[in-house]
């Protein structure tokens, strides 16, 4: 399997509101494989925290995945989790959702880059 | 940290030479240790730079995307169903290869097309020009987004391989080497230790040689005086009593 994955090519895999999922699909990142498992997860405000939790948790397992893009309001109710994700690959990145601006102070990366930088440097 | 924390070595000549080659080395250990990290932490310091740089653009181009997929809606009318249930195989794949930084291998991503359009008909209708813009506005997003992503990669892998290795420079020069240097005092010091003492025996022999002389001598002296015995024997009897005196 994961030689097999190597030779393939990893997938990105989105977790996001409708909006964002729909543009990277367009962008052509989605995969639905023969499990009939997607590589997306469309969260609205119905999806219970558990389930982005479960989905995540299920990226992360997952072999063939190596970038898992996330809203960061999204992010931000699965924080401990993100947290408690400290291996290289596959890489979190936590992007700005349409009607949620960037904030860096709450960027997991930033923040353990915080001790290492004077403050002025992430403000933009 | 006391004077006692020390390798369990017998205080010798070889263990002292031993003891110096390791001290040797541990220095030398230290010194390429302390390059390698600093090497990494250069790199490290480029890798947050551009994060931080690529964290901002990123703003900006997701901005843009989502403001064209606004447009796109406005011209096309509800699609997102459409899009999120004929998902079939990915279009963009991630091809992974390695990066070496003072024997460090950082991962770095490249993103590739692989197969067909899955969206090539969707906008056919109408709004097919803006879909297209929406299309290629989320492709470079992807792009920038990968590229992130390897930096971040490179950012965890390094911070993890920093640590370790400062961790090892510090053990090295305040455990390691300050433990060598002890046992090595250790070491002198009971060599000069047993030295003295073979001084002070040395001496100690001489002294009892001396005495045991002087007794002989004076008895002889008495023999003679009495005329019991010649000087001529006596003198023979001299030399012949050479041999005792062996020092070593």
């Amino acid at each position: 399997m994961a030689l097999h994955a190597a030779i393939k090519g990893k997938l990105i895999s989105v977790i996001g509101d409708e909006d964002t999922c729909v543009g990277f699909l367009l962008g052509g990142v989605g995969e639905i494989n023969k499990n009939r498992h997607a590589n997306f997860l469309v969260v609205d405000k119905n999806t219970a925290v558990s389930e982005i939790e479960d989905t995540f948790k299920r990226f992360l397992k997952r072999d063939d995945i190596d970038i898992i893009l996330i809203n960061q309001n999204i992010a931000e109710q699965i924080r401990h989790v993100i947290d408690s994700h400290t291996q290289p690959i596959p890489a979190v990145l936590e992007i700005p959702s349409k009607d949620h601006p960037y904030d860096a102070s709450k960027d997991s990366i930033l923040r353990r880059a915080r001790g290492m930088f004077n403050p002025e440097d992430l403000v933009r | 940290m006391s004077g006692k924390d020390r390798l369990p070595i017998f205080p010798s000549r070889g263990a002292q030479m031993l003891m110096k080659s390791r001290l040797k080395g541990a220095q030398k250990g230290h010194s390429l240790l302390k390059k390698k990290a600093d090497a990494l932490q250069m790199r490290f310091r480029m890798i947050l730079g551009k994060i931080i740089q690529t964290k901002t653009l990123m703003g900006e181009v997701m901005k843009e995307a989502a403001f064209s997929l606004a447009e796109a809606k406005f011209t096309t009318g509800e699609f997102n169903q459409v899009v999120l249930q004929n998902v079939t195989k990915a279009q963009i794949k991630i091809r992974t290869k390695k990066d070496n930084v003072a024997g460090v291998t950082l991962p770095v991503f490249e993103s590739y097309q692989d197969g067909t359009d899955t969206y090539e008909l969707a906008g056919l209708a109408r709004g097919g020009q803006q879909l297209a813009k929406l299309k290629k506005n989320y492709q470079s997003a992807v792009k920038l987004l990968v590229e992130l992503a390897s930096l971040q990669t490179s950012f965890v892998t390094l911070d993890e391989v920093i640590k370790i290795t400062n961790r090892r420079v510090n053990a090295i020069e305040h455990v390691i080497i300050p433990r060598i240097e002890r046992t090595l005092a250790y070491i002198i010091s009971e060599l000069d230790e047993l030295e003295r003492e073979e001084f002070y025996r040395l001496k100690k022999i001489q002294d009892k040689k001396r005495i045991a002389r002087a007794k002989s001598d004076a008895a002889k002296a008495l023999l003679i005086a009495e005329g019991k015995m010649e000087t001529e024997h006596a003198a023979n009897n001299m030399l012949d009593e050479g041999d005792e005196d062996l020092l070593f």
